[in-house]
């Protein structure tokens, strides 16, 4: 009895695991189609300035569109912590929406999973044409050659954000064009517990973004043509040196930087406690702060010598948001209208100017609205001298690994310990040997 | 006297006193009622959910520690290539990157677990034998004790991340601008010092459950034994040394066993206390093979390393409590 | 159980003060963490983000207002009572079940059973989660039970994590009632489920009030599996709280407000039932 009962469950759990193994994610073979035309499921990323907030900023434009075409869209907001786990999980099983928001940098990796719908030529004449983008915002759109995996639909790109008064306090008439002028002004900003520049040293994200364009700036990258990381290359390593070297020995960031992981460092901005700040769009979020329009300016952010521009005169990354449809959609043709309808000059122009981003599209990014001081430096520098994150498929690895690369070495800093040629190397270097596991 | 209290303590079996131990020596009895059918359906529906929840995700799980499960094949798995044992020769190759990033989380983790079980027990045990007695408070002091453990992780780990801020945070305020005991605020949640904090966050959530088993515990121990030894002349300290702490061993046993494996295991306290990279002092296992699958991408060697450590995990249980019922049998021989 | 050892007076001074300054220093250890959380959610932002006040500047109790339009909290909280409370009822009936096989029944493959069943309590989190994940999505593809995104799906989820400590437990609790009881109960003609539910699960409250508390903070507090299984509809409290820091912004006075809003009544039975929480352990874990 007990035989039989044992084997039976054996039995049971090896069915079990061959009926897994074998249909694998479900449905994740099929590529979709046009069951269900009536509704959509939508993974909007938290862009406003809480979950609720995207959602009162989101609903009406989704009741036009269902106005106008009938189709219902059933709204969730993801949170960034969630997102990307959740995008993983619907790609391995085939259970997702219908369209979703990605961070453009995760665009290779995600095509790579092939759970996204690939934007050819006839699903983007079915939105109204690749020609309608602006060419910096298609370079994020997945790994070149390859048809891209999203269209872009909000744009961002980093400026220099200075304290107005403290600059006047400490007789500073213009912006810094240069780092060494950055740091010149930072140390004449830096005492009596303010500092020149805030940085926001624990965040994945924004670490990573300030390394690449360091990098770049020093004529290295982290990938090579084939896609193979390079991260112990001299000019990453003079880059993430130069970028950890405003707290290790320039001195002109506040230590206790070296955690902020929470946008703290907008917050000392905005108290004043920190004179510049690097950073995407932050107006609205300066006014959130209760910082005054007039109290702050912004410039582009500065380069090693010489004018933004291409190559190693780059200053900022192609930030943003891109919109994708997943592959395995019951509804293509209704999720295509609705990547049209949110790409079209209208929507684009409204959702832009409520979340203070820049308008992917060219017809779109015309609108006054988007001539202010603040977006117009954004504006120029996405045109000319942004460049997109590495698109290959490690892309998302490398945000995992040389982020937290960078968190060590501003906690080294933070501690006193020397940052020097060597141990950033050596701390890239266990970063690119992470990334082959 | 107290020497032959000690030993008998633990294994009294009149069944008289609620709850006593199980006694060895009781033959077992068994059901001639319902002998068939009935305790297989009694077994069953836990038999199922196990199945369903553990064993077949488990099951999977270690098929897919033998596969090359990258973002090229999460969307259709069953047909990512075998890896072999390829999987398991990078994560155990301490030479490699991985292999030795995972064994210094291994190593961090080990230390961490022993540590919060060892105050979080120590505080238990301190706790519940000063309150033993009733005095004015304890209703309250109890209470005030079992709040950590009723407050959801989250909100009792954000917390400690607020208060552990380097600018802000409370720790630094006492220890820096009140006590003035550090030369310059600490880094709590970067560096060297996070693994202190992670300890501490965690035995603040974990030594009430210590407490509370520990005090059920001693309800057991009869009072005779306490007035005997009192008699004898024995004093308090004594007494916790000759009676209590002995009598205390079999809950001992498997309160240290579960918080282990809890410690060990533990995914939330580091998670919501570190945010999306932990230092490498206080890179926990748990957190850490996250990361490696979920992050990375890389499923199959994340799964490797699960494996690894239910393997290391079910050896030490196993050595535990061989060794612990060889010396429970030893003393009460 | 009054004694006469257990009278104060017969303590002498120097435990009585090592008790006091011990337990002073315990007592602060558990409160300050719960002191800064109330002071903190009492603040306006502006003060929090600032250096740390041990008593707050500016009082406002603001922040208990907006935490429920921050977050949906009060919807978070009707999925966390349904599924914590499910899962906790389930779990506990089904380990009671099984609780008493163990402690009644010797049938074949009982070791095995107790052994794996343990042995499950081992397993990192990590290593079934995506699994899991595709076995509801498979299950809801072949049978259209919808398992992932549900509440059902969480709710036998979270069973099963308690239910090793729970089977574990309960049966070292019957253990301790005496056999004669169910016996008895069966010569008065009741079955082995008649003596289950008339005998032996009266004399076992105390111990499964116990595995109730333990099964309900399980569900109550799981992150990892909640983030991942759950959409706006069906969002927990545990992970749902981690809505006050978004992009912007981390509202530290809300988190603080809401964990105690959401708290208070975990908080209160629990301290409620403590008390069999201490004789329902007692038994169970003697064992």
């Amino acid at each position: 009895m007990r035989r039989t009962r044992i084997t039976a469950a054996i039995a049971a759990i090896t069915v079990a695991t061959a009926a897994l193994t074998a249909c694998g994610g479900g449905t994740a073979t099929g590529n979709g189609g046009n069951k269900s035309p009536k509704t959509l499921t939508y993974w909007a990323s938290n862009q406003g300035k809480n979950l609720d907030d995207d959602k009162q900023k989101l609903t009406p434009e989704l009741q036009k569109f269902e106005k106008q075409t009938g189709i219902h869209v059933k709204l969730e907001v993801v949170g960034w912590p969630d997102l990307l786990n959740r995008i993983l999980t619907a790609a391995s099983s085939g259970q997702g929406p219908d369209v979703l928001n990605i961070g453009n940098t995760w665009s290779a990796s995600l095509q790579a999973t092939g759970a996204l719908l690939p934007f050819d030529d006839g699903n983007f004449n079915a939105i109204g044409g690749k020609q309608r983008f602006v060419a910096s915002a298609l370079g994020s759109t997945g790994a070149a050659g390859k048809d891209p995996a999203a269209v872009p639909l909000y744009s961002l790109a980093y400026g220099l954000y200075y304290n107005k008064k403290l600059f006047k306090d400490a007789g500073i008439a213009n912006p810094p064009a240069t780092w060494s002028e950055l740091i010149t002004d930072g140390k004449k900003l830096t005492g009596g517990g303010k500092y020149g520049l805030a940085i926001e040293g624990a965040n994945n994200a924004e670490n990573i973004h300030h390394a690449y364009i360091f990098a770049k700036q020093h004529g290295g990258d982290f990938f090579d043509a084939a896609g193979n990381p390079t991260f112990t290359s001299p000019g990453a390593v003079a880059g993430v040196k130069q970028f950890v070297d405003f707290m290790a020995s320039d001195k002109i960031t506040a230590a206790g930087d070296a955690e902020y992981a929470q946008n703290q460092s907008l917050e000392d901005f905005a108290k004043g406690k920190a004179g510049m700040l690097l950073w995407q769009a932050a107006g609205v979020q300066l006014a959130q702060r209760g910082m005054k329009a007039d109290d702050w300016g912004i410039a582009p952010v500065p380069v090693q010598s010489g004018a933004p521009g291409q190559g190693t005169q780059v200053d900022t990354m192609v930030a943003g948001i891109n919109l994708a449809v997943f592959k395995n959609t019951q509804n293509r043709d209704g999720a295509l209208k609705f990547v049209k309808f949110m790409t079209s000059d209208e929507e684009q122009k409204i959702l832009n100017g409520k979340y203070g981003s820049i308008p992917p599209v060219t017809s779109a990014q015309s609108d006054p609205q988007f001539s202010n001081p603040e977006q117009t430096v954004l504006r120029q520098g996405l045109a000319k001298s942004a460049v997109a994150l590495p698109q290959v498929a490690k892309e998302s690895q490398f945000e995992d690994v040389v982020g937290p690369a960078l968190k060590d070495l501003f906690a080294d800093a933070a501690a006193g310990r020397p940052v020097t040629d060597d141990s950033v190397r050596k701390r890239l270097e266990k970063a690119q040997q992470q990334m082959a596991g | 006297m107290a020497a032959t209290t000690s030993a008998t303590a633990p294994s009294r079996e009149d069944g008289s006193l609620p709850g006593s131990a199980r006694g060895r020596k009781k033959p077992r009895r068994s059901y001639s009622v319902g002998r068939g059918a009935v305790p297989y359906l009694l077994v069953l529906p836990a038999i199922l959910m196990e199945l369903l929840i553990h064993l077949v995700p488990m099951v999977v799980g270690v098929v897919m520690s033998f596969k090359e499960l990258t973002q090229f094949y999460i969307r259709n798995w069953g047909q990512a290539p075998g890896a072999g044992l390829r999987n398991y020769r990078v994560v155990v190759d301490v030479n490699g990157a991985v292999g030795s990033a995972l064994l210094h989380s291994f190593l961090i983790t080990c230390a961490f677990a022993v540590l919060a079980v060892g105050f979080s027990w120590l505080l238990g045990i301190t706790g519940a034998i000063l309150m033993q007695d009733t005095f004015r408070g304890r209703g309250f002091l109890r209470a005030l004790f079992m709040t950590p453990y009723a407050l959801p992780v989250y909100a009792s780990v954000i917390i400690w991340a607020f208060m552990l801020q380097h600018d802000n945070g409370l720790v630094n305020h006492v220890l820096h601008d009140q006590l003035h005991l550090t030369s310059k605020p600490a880094f709590w949640l970067i560096g060297g010092n996070s693994f202190i904090s992670v300890v501490v966050v965690s035995v603040w959530r974990n030594w009430p459950f210590a407490l509370l088993v520990i005090m059920a515990g001693l309800q057991n121990i009869p009072d005779e034994l306490y007035e005997a030894s009192a008699i004898d002349g024995a004093g308090i300290w004594q007494q916790i040394r000759r009676i209590t702490m002995p009598s205390l061993r079999p809950i001992n046993r498997v309160l240290v066993l579960v918080l282990f494996l809890w410690t060990f295991n533990d995914f939330n306290v580091p998670y919501v206390l570190f945010g999306q990279s932990a230092p490498p002092a206080g890179d926990l296992i748990s957190v850490h093979i996250y990361q490696a699958s979920f992050h990375t991408w890389n499923f199959g060697s994340g799964s490797a390393m699960s494996v690894l450590m239910l393997l290391f995990l079910l050896v030490v249980t196993a050595a535990y409590l061989a060794v612990t019922s060889l010396s429970n049998r030893r003393s009460n021989a | 159980m009054p004694s006469a050892y257990r009278s104060p007076t017969a303590r002498p001074m120097s435990f009585v003060w090592t008790r006091r300054i011990v337990l002073t220093l315990m007592g602060l250890f558990a409160a300050v963490p719960v002191y800064v959380m109330i002071s903190t959610s009492l603040k306006p932002l502006q003060d929090v983000t600032d250096k740390f006040r041990w008593f707050p500047g500016r009082l406002t109790l603001r922040p208990y207002v907006d935490i429920w339009h921050t977050v949906p909290l009060a919807h978070y909280f009707v999925n966390s009572t349904i599924v914590s409370a499910a899962a906790t009822g389930l779990s506990v009936l089904i380990a009671i079940f099984a609780a008493y096989a163990v402690s009644r029944y010797r049938f074949k493959g009982k070791r095995i059973f107790t052994i794996t069943v343990l042995s499950t309590q081992m397993f990192p989190g990590i290593l079934f989660l995506l699994p899991l994940f595709l076995i509801f999505v498979n299950i809801g593809n072949v049978t259209g039970i919808a398992l992932y995104g549900s509440r059902g799906g969480l709710i036998i989820t979270y069973l099963t994590f308690s239910l090793p400590f729970s089977i574990w437990m309960l049966a070292g609790y019957m253990e301790s009632i005496p056999r004669g009881l169910d016996e008895a109960a069966m010569v008065d003609g009741c079955g082995p489920l008649g003596a289950l539910f008339r005998v032996v699960i009266p004399a076992a409250v105390p111990g499964i009030v116990a595995v109730a508390v333990y099964a309900f903070m399980t569900a109550w507090s799981e992150v990892l599996f909640a983030s991942v299984m759950t959409n706006d509809v069906t969002r927990t409290l545990a992970v749902g709280l981690r809505g006050y820091s978004t992009q912007y912004d981390v509202y530290w006075n809300q988190v603080m407000a809401a964990s105690l809003v959401v708290s208070v009544p975990v908080v209160a039975g629990f301290l409620l039932l403590q008390r069999y929480l201490v004789t329902g352990l007692t038994a169970g874990a003697v064992k």
